[in-house]
């Protein structure tokens, strides 16, 4: 896998990615906070080049490679106390439900932590790999509107034209209820 | 329960929440509705420190971000419908409900309004702006976030240049500067209205992705009369430029302020935020509430909480807001669905390959740029040889500049002579009566052909005068037709008018006693007596002189 900077400088980031570390990250099984892939994400991108082979050699490197990264390259490991587990919730609206969530947090975390070690200096951060393209503007007319019956048959509770949703944000529970209910969820 | 609720039942119920909200809340309708958006902006803040040995006096330092909505048929990235006050949800499409699967396209009339308010803020329009994503959850949010330009707006560093009637009589015009940190495009929010009652939120998303053009004024101000000033000047400008309608009334302009005090020379007081103003003449007193409680709680030793504060508008107190306290992080994040905004210096400079009219060329944008509020007052001063004060009022009154060159084309009244009847007369009738300018009875046709006149010599100025009072009464009849019947022109009878004077003076043996005295004073009081007796029909010079000549 390969980032390009604005720059053209290559950020060979499959390189610093270890082995140990893809089945650490299919190990949390059975949990949705995490993202589990059959096969990882870039092995089904490269069965894909393998599968057009042509005449266009790519610059982007057909294998990846990687070396291990040592745990002592990496910054300590980050622990999710309540309190940040509190915050996290209210800002993302999403329940950890129990430890599990909570540590599978701090493995993806912890996998992340890699990333401190590719050397980055010079390079300015991709947004997008649209970033050289300019964004297409449309003209100032209206031509679509009247979706309102469409729409509001999606909703799950309206009142008249109105979409109906729960006063404000429902309150999520207090920190020694969190610490409660963290206590009592086992693996 | 909408299933089983009769509409009336429902309509009824909202009307009576609105009106427990608005009391419980001292706040209109309006507020219910208008659900603010901004970027927060860190700035160092540390608590005045307190002198003991007589301390110089605490000033208040203002900061403006307001918020205007663009004025363009459609929404910023889809093309639904702009209006105010639709039906609910009547204005929505696929991408303003967030619907999986839907694409920004940018309004390329928003590009536009936004750099031509960058170019007449004296702004630094970006050739290349970024947008960004802001998160935040609220219902009339469906996104989870809204596009914004955090990291690289449309326009930066700019200026206003903005001016108020100040000093001791509140006549002297005071000119004061403004800088402008950035103007940054992004989407309105929907409505939300509150029924606590069924404990639920009724969810209007007509505004939602509304273009909005938010610009960040610099804290430079120090009271609530500059910042309301500031807030005028920057309406004017986006009307004349007709980037936004800039109704306050209707959202079409929102201002927060944020406030602190400190000493000059000293570092910056703990700030709050007053929210959601939504008029010029709250907008001061707002502020100016916010400044003086500040220094209250700091004289008795309190300390200012960094929050959020909205205006109560019914009492005139700024009041606390529930607030996130400190749990609020907007999670900024490049949006990954807009490539990079790029706007072109001139045609010239479009690159190959792209059609120039898809485009923002700033040139353009400059050539068809309207005489701006200073420019024109600065001609009004010039051209008509007007006060400063007066140039101001014509300009600030929407239409009234227009209304008295309508005039000046008409009469041959000096400028200076016409702008006292259109300043003094006609707008002070106006606001006497709560009218507006297009609800004037008396049209610059009927004012010029009075002062017309006027001129002639015809009728008196204080004649004149009652003739428009009964303009404003009777506009169906020509100005003529009112001079005739009130029997208000001059008396051309020279030997008429010998008469009246004469019979005045043998009336008042004492006070010509007086005059012959010495004190030429009470001549006036002669010349009012004619003036009644002939109900000002007469020339008082001509007066003067004949009353000279009697009582010399």
């Amino acid at each position: 896998m390969v980032w390009t900077g604005v720059a053209g400088t290559r950020l060979h980031i499959a390189a610093a990615r270890p082995v140990h570390h893809r089945s650490m990250l299919l190990k949390p099984a059975a949990h949705g906070a995490c993202i589990r892939y059959a096969v990882p994400p870039w092995r089904r991108w490269m069965s894909k080049r393998d599968s057009s082979k042509s005449s266009f050699v790519s610059k982007v490197p057909q294998f990846p490679t990687w070396e291990p990264v040592a745990e002592n390259q990496l910054p300590p490991r980050t622990k999710i106390s309540p309190d940040l587990v509190d915050k996290l919730e209210r800002l993302a609206l999403v329940d950890f439900g129990n430890q599990e969530g909570v540590n599978c947090l701090e493995e993806a975390i912890r996998f992340a932590d890699q990333l401190h070690v590719v050397n980055t200096d010079g390079v300015e951060p991709m947004d997008s790999v649209l970033e050289n393209r300019a964004l297409q503007l449309r003209n100032d007319e209206v031509k679509e509107s009247d979706c309102v019956s469409e729409l509001l048959q999606l909703a799950a509770d309206r009142v008249e034209e109105y979409f109906v949703s729960p006063p404000g944000n429902i309150p999520l529970p207090k920190r020694e209820e969190r610490l409660a209910m963290l206590k009592h969820s086992a693996f | 329960m909408a299933a089983s609720s009769s509409g009336n039942r429902i309509l009824l119920h909202k009307l009576n929440e609105l009106i427990t909200f608005k009391r419980i809340c001292n706040i209109t309708q309006h507020d219910i509705f208008i659900r603010r958006i901004r970027t927060s902006r860190s700035k160092c803040q540390l608590q005045p420190k307190m002198h003991t040995k007589s301390p110089p006096q605490m000033v208040g330092v203002v900061g403006l971000e307001i918020h205007a909505q663009i004025h363009a048929a459609s929404k910023l990235f889809s093309s639904s419908g702009v209006r105010f006050s639709a039906p609910p949800n009547s204005l929505v499409a696929c991408f303003d409900a967030s619907l999986p699967g839907t694409l920004p396209v940018l309004n390329r009339r928003c590009v536009e309004a936004s750099v031509m308010t960058g170019l007449a803020l004296n702004c630094t329009i970006n050739r290349k702006s970024l947008f960004d994503r802001k998160h935040y959850f609220y219902a009339d949010m469906p996104a989870g976030y809204q596009i914004t330009q955090q990291r690289l707006p449309i326009a930066v560093n700019g200026s206003l240049t903005y001016s108020y009637l100040g000093g001791r009589k509140r006549n002297q015009v005071v000119t004061k500067n403004v800088r402008i940190k950035q103007i940054q495009l992004e989407q309105d929010s929907g409505k939300s209205l509150h029924d606590d009652h069924r404990n639920q939120t009724l969810i209007d998303l007509n505004r939602a992705g509304v273009g909005l053009m938010e610009v960040v004024m610099e804290a430079d101000m120090e009271c609530g009369e500059e910042a309301a000033a500031a807030v005028r000047e920057l309406q004017l400008i986006l009307q004349t430029l007709g980037t936004c309608y800039g109704n306050m009334a209707e959202g079409q302009l929102r201002v927060d302020a944020n406030v602190s005090v400190h000493r000059p020379g000293e570092p910056l007081g703990v700030r709050t935020e007053v929210k959601n103003i939504n008029s010029a003449r709250y907008v001061a007193k707002a502020i100016d509430y916010e400044i003086q409680r500040q220094m209250e709680v700091l004289d008795t030793g309190g300390t200012i909480l960094n929050e959020t504060r909205a205006f109560d508008s019914k009492s005139g107190a700024t009041v606390p807001m529930r607030d996130k306290e400190g749990l609020q992080d907007y999670r900024f994040m490049p949006e990954p669905n807009l490539p990079p905004l790029f706007v072109y210096e001139s045609v010239a400079s479009v690159p190959a390959g792209v059609d120039p009219t898809q485009v923002v060329v700033i040139d353009r944008l400059k050539a068809i740029l309207p005489e701006l509020p200073g420019v024109k007052r600065a001609q009004l001063v010039e051209e008509y040889g007007l006060l400063p004060e007066h140039s101001f009022t014509l300009v600030n009154e929407v239409g009234l500049m227009d209304y008295f060159e309508r005039v000046i084309q008409k009469t041959k009244a000096e400028p200076r002579k016409v702008i006292g009847w259109v300043i003094k007369e006609l707008l002070g009738n106006l606001n006497q009566n709560g009218l507006r300018l297009t609800q004037s009875p008396i049209s610059s046709e009927a004012l010029a052909e009075l002062l017309n006149i006027l001129e002639s010599g015809h009728i008196s100025t204080s004649a004149a005068k009652v003739v428009f009072q009964e303009m404003w009464k009777l506009p169906e009849k020509s100005v003529k037709q009112l001079v005739a019947e009130l029997d208000l022109e001059l008396i051309s009878d020279q030997e008429q008018i010998l008469q009246i004077c004469r019979r005045v003076v043998d009336a008042h043996p004492e006070e010509v006693r007086v005059i012959r005295a010495g004190n030429k004073k009470v001549l006036n009081k002669l010349m009012g007596i004619v003036q009644k007796e002939t109900k000002g029909r007469t020339d008082p010079l001509q007066v003067r002189r004949i009353l000279e000549e009697m009582t010399s």
